[in-house]
């Protein structure tokens, strides 16, 4: 169990360290991608890595994505528990086959016969003036691909229960990271602990509106919460950190409860995990339902590069409230 | 003739196994009896079976949709094989796989494929997997002239080549990517001259002479597990049948004069010769064997036909472990 001793750590530096974790406690863990051994990963993920581990288990790829996720693939399925890495979540447009017509389906396909245990870390989200290319949420054509597993950590104490518990997972999970949380500090207990996928958390409490999220929306939400709070509004507040498997029961009690719902997400609105969310709601909470369940995601455009269109963009704390405001009338 | 006896007859056999099962497979889509698709092997044989011939169980393998030829080859049973083909529970796939998608972990046998060249980015996996392990093995993926224009080939031939992994990447130049003739879809007319693009050697053979597949194969295996690297062995070789299906002549994309040139080098045809030339095997010896794998594989289709199929609650069993 983890000690409750208030080291903190960033978000970044917890990758580092529960990449560090894994390789220690599996021998067949080994790191792949672009720039993660000598640079340390770009965002500095694996700073370290390389020199505790050496370059049998610290592997510098080619520019090749599809090749990355292959390498993850075949190794995986032959007896390796490989942690790989997309630098951005944008390139995936690079490797799709790889991800969705092999790592996602061979299992199922071979009739079980073959066993996947391959950890995928990638960094999603705007914020940093890195424009369409580079800021995308795409978390969605992951979830939409039965076979894989989608963790979306929104701390630095998840980051490494997540990454841990993913390496452990024998599917492929996904670990859906957030570039414009890398710095944000948190306590993250030495050693080994374990998040279970597939199990949300309420972070705040409230009865009068829940607010579904994840990763980075998750502060800008309790954020609003605090706005709200002064209102007189009391929101819940749960963070998914699996989105596939979610975890709707929590999400159901919660409705049943405060019998309004909110969800919030980075991605673009439309067709995002959200209308998922909204329509398991509807489905197994509609007499509770006092109001339609609202939804905050980003508009239908891709990421802008203006610092000032980018903010205009993004959803926040200010139009969580505002629409949380405007359900409960 | 180099090579022992045993390891001829052995070739020989790998290549009729296949022959007659695919022959019999095909007769079977036709009828209606095999849902989906079938894209057969016939005309190939020698190329599946020259290099099964040198690999164990501990050996990968990646295959594609073409492949039938590739299972067999390696091991795989008749029966298990159609089942999978009938869409059965006995299926070596439990049904769930079908044609394309039929593999058999045990074997070292990671799949046909329904994506053209996506299996040289996976055996890239496996050969990193073998090196990592420090085990005395190899990777081996086949793909087509067609995949050698996929991206992921180059990304796999670049890794592999990077990285000096045991991995023997195997083109199957059948000299049409679907429908489309080799000279409208690539400018090269060998596919191994793409190996020097990645420091790698290419090397050319003919793919309806298992003894020369198997040869070139016996040194890039040997290369591989000296731990020298990936070779690109491109085995020139021809499909009798169309894409998908049995039918062979009187097709829009290409003539049937040049089926029948490359018919008069079929690589069971070419090998029983030169069986009975050395003394391996008489030619009544053949024809006896060619009788007795057809009634076993006959075996191996009732044993489809009987078997059940998949029970429905079964459906979403498996995808995830």
């Amino acid at each position: 169990m983890a000690n409750t001793e208030e080291r903190t750590l960033t978000y970044v530096a917890a990758v580092a360290e529960a990449v560090e974790e894994v390789l220690n406690e599996q021998e067949t863990a080994f790191v792949a991608g672009e720039d993660v051994a000598g640079a340390g990963g770009v965002f500095g993920s694996f700073r370290g890595i390389l020199e505790k581990f050496g370059s049998d288990r610290v592997i510098d790829t080619p520019i090749s994505e599809e090749g990355i996720i292959g390498l993850g693939v075949g190794s995986a399925a032959t007896g390796l528990r490989p942690i790989v890495d997309i630098m951005f979540m944008d390139f995936m447009g690079e490797c799709m086959d790889e991800i969705a017509n092999q790592m996602a389906k061979m299992r199922y396909m071979f009739g079980g016969s073959a066993k996947l245990p391959i950890t995928i870390l990638t960094m999603s989200g705007a914020g940093m003036n890195m424009a369409a290319q580079h800021s995308q949420s795409l978390e969605v054509w992951l979830c939409h691909l039965p076979g894989l597993k989608v963790v979306a950590p929104s701390t630095p104490y998840d980051v490494k229960g997540l990454i841990i518990a993913a390496s452990r997972d024998d599917n492929p999970v996904f670990v859906v990271l957030n570039k414009l949380s890398l710095r944000v500090s948190g306590p993250v207990p030495e050693g080994d602990y374990e998040i279970p996928i597939g199990k949300a958390e309420i972070v705040r409490s409230g009865s009068d509106v829940t607010v579904v999220t994840y990763s980075r929306m998750v502060s800008e939400s309790l954020k609003a919460a605090e706005e709200l709070a002064k209102n007189g509004i009391e929101a819940e507040v749960i963070d998914l950190r699996s989105l596939q498997p979610m975890d709707s029961d929590t999400v159901i009690e919660s409705v049943s409860k405060t019998q309004r719902a909110v969800v919030v997400h980075e991605a673009v609105r439309f067709a995002g995990l959200g209308g998922e969310i909204a329509s398991q709601i509807q489905e197994r909470a509609f007499d509770y339902l006092d109001a339609p369940v609202a939804r905050v995601g980003a508009p239908f455009s891709p990421v802008p590069f203006s610092p000032v269109l980018e903010q205009a963009y993004l959803p926040n704390a200010k139009k969580i409230s505002a629409e949380v405001s405007a359900l409960l009338g | 003739m180099s090579l022992d006896d045993a390891t001829l007859l052995d070739i020989h056999q790998r290549m009729i196994r296949i022959r007659t099962f695919e022959t019999e497979a095909g007769r079977l889509m036709e009828a209606g009896k095999i849902p989906g698709a079938l894209h057969l092997y016939v005309g190939q044989e020698a190329v599946a079976a020259g290099i099964m011939a040198q690999l164990s169980n501990e050996d990968w393998i990646t295959s594609t949709h073409r492949g039938h030829g590739h299972l067999i080859a390696k091991g795989g049973e008749y029966g298990r094989m159609f089942a999978e083909l009938f869409g059965k529970s006995t299926g070596y796939c439990k049904g769930k796989g079908g044609s394309m998608h039929i593999s058999n972990m045990d074997l070292g046998m990671l799949g046909a494929n329904g994506i053209v060249g996506a299996g040289p980015p996976i055996a890239v996996g496996a050969a990193f997997s073998i090196k990592y392990r420090k085990v005395n093995n190899v990777a081996v993926t086949f793909f087509g002239d067609g995949a050698s224009n996929e991206g992921s080939f180059h990304e796999a031939a670049n890794m592999a080549t990077l990285y000096k992994l045991p991995l023997l990447l195997v083109c199957e130049n059948n000299g049409y990517g679907e429908y489309t003739p080799q000279a409208n879809h690539q400018a090269v007319v060998d596919v191994a001259d793409r190996a020097a693009g990645y420091g790698m050697p290419g090397v050319v053979v003919d793919g309806m002479d298992a003894i020369a597949v198997y040869e070139s194969a016996e040194a890039a295996i040997e290369r591989a597990k000296a731990g020298e690297g990936p070779t690109l062995l491109e085995c020139k070789t021809y499909r009798f049948f169309d894409h998908v299906g049995i039918r062979g002549m009187g097709l829009a994309y290409r003539t049937d004069e040049e089926l029948q040139e490359w018919q008069k080098r079929d690589p069971i045809y070419m090998f029983e010769e030169k069986l009975a030339e050395q003394g391996v095997l008489a030619k009544e010896a053949a024809t006896k064997l060619h009788e007795t794998i057809l009634k076993e594989v006959q075996e191996g289709i009732k044993f489809a036909e009987n078997s059940p199929d998949p029970d429905p609650a079964t459906l979403l069993e498996d995808v995830y472990a």
